[in-house]
């Protein structure tokens, strides 16, 4: 079964339908093969409708559509010989980050990403992709293996946030988070990260101090979901619910042509048609050849200068003003 | 004691600032304290020593030497990236901030002595704007990393934040990896850093410059984190234990270094910047 978007319904009926009929044809009958392709051209043309017309809460539904691959399945589909590594040797592993080495395209890269899990099970055990302190040391722990063996690393951002808990607290949460960030700038040895679904908060930039940094075309990346600026914001004043969640989407500015806009990611990785789990291997091919490129830029670079730039990538981020009369 | 001398003088100048009611009451222990015997006691309650929140300008004057305060970057003030508006415009927000304040920003910067000794040194101020971390913020702690990298001289920083300033977006949650990444350097190159957190410190403060001290000093009882209470509990639907998130909690669980009462605070500077120094002035 497909799992529909609301803002999707109006394809729903047709492709249930085109579904039927292929099911009932046998490739024989001219008139049902005709009608079929009648109705796929349908639904092609709807769906480009759509598509091209995307508010920023839309986009955040499709970022977390239920369907969408995660981490694991582009690792699946881009690496090979891939073998994950557990734990940060202080006190527990954390499912909801996972991390090993993978060959792409012969190259072994240290491949690190949120895991959401799909089905209640599995979302249960990968606690919806919200990491723990634990991940993050995991995390840092595997960043620096792949230093000291000078491979680059691929980091995928997928996660509402870094998890609110007691645990979480008891364990220091924020000095895991900040300790990555910080780690992170210093790493001698390549690091490409792409936003692949929810890029949510500190909990996702705990991954994202990189080298180049893409975000797929239906990704978000924000600061505060949107449910959680809007209830800051107009929670005194009544219910909240869709309405406010979409202005707050809106507001926030956090698809991936809005950071592509404001210079704070390289690239837009393009999904095809109706988002990434449309047709997975195409997204995994488009991140593969994105990251490949990437890291032939990079290769060329001494340790120390791919350190400095990425101080100065980030040094540079900010929009202030300076003086009285200086407006931006 | 040099410290207490100090105060009384700032008893008067507050005296003026804050006219209405003679009568407080404590938001830790809920006791009516009379304000005057508060003040006394460096906006200490005397009745629980819960520390009341004070102004950037009121902690400078408590832990570096009198007069010794230059500031640097006072011109760095927020842009408006997203053009963000909700109940009213962004813009309009800093400048209704600016103009109750006093302040420029959520953050003062300078260089200054603490005992002899030369720091540099930046407080940040919860009554602008919730001491939120925007891209003037951040730029403001970056500068002043770098200003102690060149004079080779510590870095102290005092925290009081809710957390990043959701109204510059993405820009503020790069001001996370900005600072941090400024301190990385700072800490590369062999300069001490010394992070203070008062009530309240939050969200990406805390996950970001705030808890990369090498050393950590919290004021007693303050709040500490990295996510809301009210998220907590509404999350794991579950009430939060007595002195959970406290400076104490912190402590207990080995995430900061120590706890320090207020009056003791410049003393406590002082002697570490002393063991790790070598030419007081």
């Amino acid at each position: 079964m497909k799992y529909y978007l609301e803002f999707e319904k109006p394809l729903e009926e047709l492709e249930t339908k085109i579904d039927e009929l292929k099911r009932l044809s046998d490739g024989k009958d001219l008139d049902i093969t005709s009608e079929i392709k009648k109705l796929e051209k349908k639904a092609k043309e709807r769906r480009s409708e759509i598509f091209s017309n995307l508010s920023p809460w839309q986009k955040t539904m499709i970022a977390r559509h239920p369907d969408r691959p995660y981490t694991l399945d582009y690792i699946s589909l881009i690496a090979r010989d891939f073998i994950e590594l557990h734990g940060d040797r202080r006190f527990a592993d954390d499912p909801s980050l996972v991390g090993g080495f993978g060959r792409i395209k012969d190259v072994t890269f240290m491949i690190i990403g949120h895991q959401k899990g799909r089905g209640t099970k599995e979302r249960i055990y990968r606690n919806f992709g919200q990491p723990h302190p634990e991940g993050y040391r995991k995390t840092l722990r595997l960043m620096k293996l792949a230093e000291r063996f000078r491979r680059p690393i691929l980091t995928f951002i997928d996660t509402p946030g870094a998890f609110p808990g007691i645990g979480a607290e008891e364990r220091g949460q924020a000095e895991a988070i900040a300790t990555n960030l910080m780690e992170m700038s210093r790493l001698k040895t390549p690091i490409i990260s792409v936003v692949i679904g929810e890029g949510g908060s500190g909990g996702a930039i705990a991954l994202g101090v990189a080298d180049r940094l893409y975000m797929l075309e239906h990704s978000v990346y924000s600061v505060i979901s949107p449910e959680g600026c809007a209830a800051i914001l107009w929670k005194k004043s009544g219910e909240i619910g869709p309405e406010e969640f979409s202005k707050a989407a809106e507001a926030l500015r956090i698809t991936a042509y809005d950071l592509l806009k404001f210079k704070v990611i390289d690239e837009v990785i393009p999904e095809p048609l109706g988002g990434a789990h449309r047709d997975p291997a195409f997204t995994a091919e488009r991140i593969a050849e994105t990251v490949m490129r990437a890291l032939e830029e990079m290769k060329t670079k001494t340790p120390s200068k791919l350190v400095d730039e990425r101080y100065r990538r980030l040094r540079k981020i900010g929009i202030f003003e300076e003086g009285v009369s200086d407006t931006q | 004691m040099a410290w207490f001398k100090k105060t009384r003088e700032q008893k008067i100048d507050k005296k003026v600032k804050i006219p209405e009611g003679l009568w407080v009451k404590c938001e830790n222990c809920k006791e009516i304290v009379y304000k005057k015997e508060i003040e006394k006691n460096l906006k200490v309650c005397p009745k629980c020593n819960y520390h009341f929140r004070i102004s950037a300008m009121e902690r400078l004057d408590l832990i570096v030497d009198e007069g010794s305060f230059v500031e640097i970057n006072p011109e760095v003030t927020s842009g408006d990236p997203l053009g963000f508006k909700d109940t009213i415009p962004y813009r309009d927000r800093v400048k209704e901030y600016q103009k109750r304040s006093g302040l420029r920003e959520a953050i003062i910067t300078g260089d200054a002595l603490i005992n002899g000794y030369p720091v540099v040194i930046a407080v940040m101020d919860f009554s602008f704007h919730g001491g939120s971390m925007g891209s003037a913020v951040g730029e403001k702690i970056v500068r002043a990393a770098e200003l102690a990298m060149e004079k080779k001289i510590p870095l102290v920083t005092v925290a009081s934040s809710g957390g990043a300033r959701m109204q510059e977006g993405i820009f503020s949650l790069m001001q996370m990896a900005k600072t941090s990444a400024a301190i990385g350097r700072l800490k590369e190159a062999g300069i001490l850093y010394i992070s203070i957190l008062s009530d309240p410190t939050f969200g990406g403060v805390t996950a970001s410059f705030a808890m990369l001290g090498d050393v950590i000093i919290a004021e007693p009882k303050s709040l500490i984190g990295f996510a809301g209470q009210r998220v907590i509990e509404q999350t794991i639907k579950q009430q939060l234990p007595e002195n959970f998130q406290r400076a104490e909690f912190f402590l207990e669980h080995g995430m900061i270094d120590m706890v320090v009462d207020r009056k003791d605070l410049k003393e406590t500077l002082g002697m570490l910047i002393g063991h790790l120094s070598s030419a007081p002035q």
